[in-house]
């Protein structure tokens, strides 16, 4: 099997290799090979369904690839299924990878200080003074110090987002995913999300994939853009390059129709 | 019909005894169906191999069979083959054995109600299964179980007079008795009848308060 494709000799964080995932007949993936080098700010954009989020399910190793290799530092991605198993074999991995979804996923029945640190507290299990204070360091980051004792019903959308994003960091990923973070939101609450990551991605050397169909926010924070149609990657480069210059005819015309010139 | 009070009143202390038994019964009887529902509703989720299968045919066995007919098996046929409980023992287990497998059906239900992004979320977080159970999932179920173990307390206490059949001396066996023996029905079933309303209109209502009180507990800071 080839070497991931890897233009320069720097070894990436992240590769996936001739990666197939099929949902029953679906295949969303096609053979993709891809490569992350770290510090990479990365937007995944294309239609719906051409693969984007399920790069960074693989990622995280919320699903098994069908084919290939999804590895993180050359170690390949371990998978555990969400329910199965009580005492699953706790391999000792820090914490890498963090994830912000679509639909937030906060804990409902934990307060927003409580939802930031529950992780650092059990998977990295570090003091409960020192878990308190990341949360409140990372919830001034996102803006939202007041909230602390807040339960995440009382909350807005974005607020909850922006909760769920600071939750993320607290476990100090070496790499963050995010999932279609302002899709579910309210168009008043996009931009105060959108400040929040953008502020990250400006302040953390870490390294970040995006799925987005926020074309202006894609341009602004990333240093490169990959445009995906059908589980295959059409057109990778600088935000430059693929979304002010494209050149591929496909991916000008899926720029056409998400209204960019 | 007379109702005599007097003899109503001298019988109170003995109906009482009855109830302090049948009281100890359910407690002890509920306690162990919980046990064994909550752990039968987890396997059915993580359980390996055989064991998700196995809880399914163990709860269809249960509630597929009268609650007489078990309890007559556990009294009268385990001692042929060696386990031989004291009457009291195997009243706690009948009905634990016997709620637990409807309490397990209730609270898989509730395990599966949960959104699927709070199991991701906490992969995400990669917090351990058994904490992603005890810290996130499990607790989440509380609210919804709540109204379903107190259906399911109330009617473990009524199903109570069944054990006057394995002997054990709770209140039906003894209020049963007394009538027998002096043929006061009257009195002594209608003081029956309200010892049991007696119980499980307060136990009923102490359910709906604790439902209450954690609908409110999740909105406000």
């Amino acid at each position: 099997m080839a070497n991931p494709a890897s233009p320069d000799t720097c070894p990436s964080l992240v590769t996936l290799t001739r990666v197939v995932k099929d949902y029953g007949p679906l295949r969303v993936l096609d053979h993709l090979d891809l490569a992350i080098h770290d510090g990479e700010k990365v937007a995944l954009i294309g239609p719906s369904g051409s693969g984007k989020s399920t790069i960074l399910r693989l990622i995280k190793g919320l699903e098994h690839p069908s084919d290939g290799v999804v590895a993180i530092n050359d170690c390949p991605v371990v998978v555990r299924s969400l329910s199965k198993g009580l005492f699953a074999p706790r391999r000792k991995t820090e914490h890498q990878v963090g994830m912000v979804f679509q639909h937030f996923n906060l804990f409902p029945h934990m307060n927003v200080e409580q939802n930031i640190i529950e992780a650092p507290l059990r998977v990295l299990r570090i003091s409960m003074a020192e878990a308190r204070e990341r949360a409140a360091h990372y919830l001034e980051q996102v803006g939202l110090s007041e909230k602390a004792k807040a339960f995440p019903s009382t909350l807005s959308g974005g607020q909850q987002q922006r909760v769920a994003i600071a939750r993320a960091l607290a476990m100090q990923p070496r790499i963050m995913l995010f999932d279609e973070v302002t899709s579910a939101l309210d168009p008043e609450l996009v931009s105060e999300v959108l400040n929040v990551i953008r502020k990250v991605a400006h302040e953390q050397k870490m390294t970040m994939l995006l799925v987005t169909h926020e074309m202006n926010f894609a341009r602004d924070i990333s240093d490169r853009v990959i445009f995906m149609e059908h589980g295959k990657i059409v057109d990778d480069g600088t935000p430059q390059e693929v979304l002010v210059t494209p050149k591929n005819p496909r991916t000008k015309q899926f720029l056409r129709l998400v209204g960019q010139p | 019909m007379t109702f005599d009070v007097a003899f109503a009143w001298s019988i109170l202390p003995s109906l009482l005894k009855g109830l302090a038994v049948t009281f100890q019964v359910v407690v002890l009887g509920f306690v162990a169906a919980l046990c064994l529902g909550l752990t039968l509703a987890v396997l059915r989720h993580a359980g390996r191999g055989p064991v998700p299968a196995l809880t399914r045919a163990y709860v269809m066995f249960i509630s597929h069979t009268p609650l007489l007919v078990q309890l007559f098996f556990l009294y009268f046929v385990l001692p042929q083959i060696g386990l031989r409980f004291s009457a009291m023992t195997t009243g706690i287990l009948g009905l634990g054995l016997y709620f637990g497998a409807y309490i397990a059906e209730a609270w898989r239900g509730a395990i599966e109600d949960i959104h699927y992004g709070q199991w991701e979320a906490a992969r995400a977080l990669d917090l351990p299964p058994l904490a992603t159970w005890i810290r996130i999932i499990l607790p989440q179920t509380v609210k919804p179980m709540l109204p379903v173990l107190g259906n399911y307390l109330i009617g473990m206490f009524k199903e109570t007079p069944l054990l006057a059949m394995i002997t054990i001396p709770e209140l039906f066996q003894i209020t049963k008795q007394i009538a027998d023996l002096t043929y006061n029905y009257n009195e002594t079933y209608t003081l029956l009848g309200l010892l049991f309303l007696l119980i499980s209109v307060p136990s009923s209502l102490l359910f709906q308060y604790l439902e209450k009180r954690s609908h409110g507990k999740s909105r406000v800071a």
